[in-house]
């Protein structure tokens, strides 16, 4: 048997009468199932494109790329930009050290590290407002410095950092553990340096799972908006990224402009699904693949 | 079998002191120093200021807005999730793979476009809006607008808490439960049910906890009416337009307690769910 599809073991093996559910439960269950992923997901996706080219290609483009919008778009580039390598970073160090070795407080700094997930947007971006505000601890630094970091670019960065920083070091802690350090060990016997390890031995093994936690990092840090707009004071075509953008125009009732900004962001996150699916895929046809070999 | 324990593995790898490093210098700079902020910022605040702030009318009435809309859609995900991953692992259709990439779409949207696009749908004129005023119902603008907003975020975790649940379920349990004489719907209440049961809870616990702080898809489609659709997260952000850092603080730390006692509760099933099993086997 090749089970190179996932539904393929239900399908070739037939369940019997005993076990399987009669043909009306089934029909029933797919049609609500997918009643309800068209109501809640399809929908709200085409509303996007129809409303972005309702009033036609040419308000769409002039939207798209007024100067306002290529601003926003600008900053929500270079604040992934920054935020994403950093994590990625964040990531490979923290999944090294907390899934290669025990030490006291592992627990205590895996929590610390998906903290970030159990806090409110609106409540991440007031940390930074009171962290840096009037009467914060680092309020100092803003001051002697010079360099504004609240309702400024600095401000919008370490917010949309602060809301991304667990994808990658979750997603490589759970796939380094699962590894098991037998090949880095082998490696390291076999004379092989830390370095030549890491690139050789660690990096090909965590490759997927890394672009993995990278494009669902991005994803999310292209697409902030609670943080960001607590930390951004809105100064149109200087702190607003293209989600902000997009709920100034629909405040103004510039719905076609509004959709129009917000169909770049689905995009994003179409292509993001895309290549989502693609890795998982690709896991699981390797994992077989790594079963059938043993 | 369980393999045997490892030693300890420390020293053996290099790199602990580089990673560690840079781990906490990243931990420090963006989770503990911001913290320490709201730590501080808190205990500037005397008991009875923070008790002033929290039992005020209009606080109240959103607190009871954002538990009881999360509360709704969290019912409604549990329903409507164990029916998508049911369907989704065990029976196939054309478009399955589809239907189950599309899951995730919540997960990669970002909050503010599904936050416009159900406000285009469900309002007077929208698509569904204009269907649903002749039956005198109306969704946005309304606390119905809210759980609609709230099921979108929050049924992916459900379904995708379920799923390897689902597929982990041996079929030999369901074949013992039909030769001792129970038909299938019995099997599905005392068999199958059963066992999903922790999955269901955790995912939503998850959705229920996530759907209490979110913002950017909520605040287009309530109206923001004060005491009737207004969310503790955009009384946040109220206070601090005001520049009333101490009350935001107040709301933060409020909000903060209960997402790390849902997190706790949620840590606690896993916990006893695992060694439910581990005392099985």
């Amino acid at each position: 048997m090749h089970p190179s599809e996932p539904g393929a073991r239900q399908a070739k093996k037939p369940r019997f009468q005993a076990t399987g559910d009669p043909g009306w439960v089934r029909v029933i269950c797919v049609g609500l199932t997918l009643a309800f992923i068209a109501l809640m997901l399809l929908f709200p996706l085409m509303v996007v494109f129809t409303e972005a080219f309702r009033k036609g290609l040419g308000v769409y483009f002039a939207a798209i790329t007024e100067a306002d919008a290529r601003a926003a778009i600008r900053l929500t580039l270079l604040a992934a930009g920054i935020a994403v390598p950093l994590n990625t970073l964040f990531g490979l160090a923290a999944a090294w050290c907390v899934a290669r070795f025990r030490f006291p407080g592992r627990n205590l700094l895996t929590a610390l590290i998906d903290l970030p997930f159990s806090v409110s947007p609106v409540v991440a971006g007031l940390l930074f407002v009171l962290l840096f505000g009037s009467g914060g601890l680092l309020a100092a630094i803003s001051r002697w410095s010079g360099i504004q970091i609240l309702f400024a670019v600095p401000g919008i960065v370490l917010a949309t950092m602060f809301v991304t920083l667990p994808f990658v070091a979750r997603e490589l802690i759970a796939l380094m553990q699962e590894q098991g350090d037998e090949e880095e060990l082998a490696a390291m016997v076999l004379g092989a340096n830390g370095w030549q390890t890491f690139w050789r031995i660690t990096l090909p093994n965590i490759k997927w799972g890394l672009l993995y936690g990278m494009i669902l990092c991005n994803a999310r840090a292209m697409g902030e908006f609670g943080a960001v707009s607590v930390v951004s004071g809105h100064i149109r075509g200087v702190t607003n990224t293209l989600p902000l953008h997009v709920e100034i125009l629909f405040n103004e009732y510039n719905f076609a402009a509004s959709f129009a900004a917000a169909s770049l962001l689905t995009l994003l996150a179409l292509v993001t699904l895309v290549i989502k699916t693609f890795v998982a895929w690709r896991e699981r046809n390797k994992g077989i693949i790594a079963e059938s070999h043993a | 079998m369980m393999p045997l324990k490892h030693p300890q593995r420390f020293g053996l790898l290099p790199g602990f002191g580089l990673t560690m490093g840079i781990t906490l210098s990243f931990l420090g700079m963006l989770v503990i120093l911001p913290f320490a902020a709201l730590v501080l910022s808190a205990s500037r605040i005397s008991p009875g200021t923070f008790l002033d702030t929290l039992v005020n009318p209009r606080v109240l009435a959103s607190f009871r807005v954002t538990f009881l809309a999360a509360l709704g859609a969290a019912c409604v995900n549990a329903v409507f999730g164990f029916l998508v991953a049911w369907t989704l692992t065990r029976y196939s259709f054309p478009g399955r793979r589809l239907v189950d990439a599309m899951i995730d779409l919540p997960f990669a949207l970002p909050t503010a476009v599904s936050g416009i696009a159900l406000t285009a749908l469900y309002a007077p004129g929208g698509w569904l809006g204009s269907l649903l005023e002749p039956l005198g119902v109306k969704i946005a603008y309304t606390p119905a607008g809210i759980v609609v907003a709230l099921i979108f975020i929050g049924f992916p975790f459900v379904v995708r808490t379920l799923q390897p649940a689902l597929a982990d379920l041996e079929e030999e349990y369901e074949e013992a439960a039909a030769s001792l004489g129970a038909n299938r719907w019995q099997t599905f209440v005392k068999v199958i049910f059963p066992s999903v049961l922790p999955a269901l809870l955790t995912g939503t616990t998850m959705a229920f906890a996530r759907a209490l702080g979110e913002y950017g898809s909520v605040v287009f489609i309530s109206g923001n009416m004060p005491y009737r659709t207004e969310i503790v997260p955009l009384l946040i952000i109220t206070r601090l337009e005001q520049f009333d850092y101490a009350g935001a603080t107040v709301l933060a730390v409020a909000m903060l307690a209960v997402s790390f006692a849902l997190l706790l509760l949620a840590n606690l099933v896993q916990w006893r769910i695992t060694r439910y099993t581990y005392e099985r086997s």
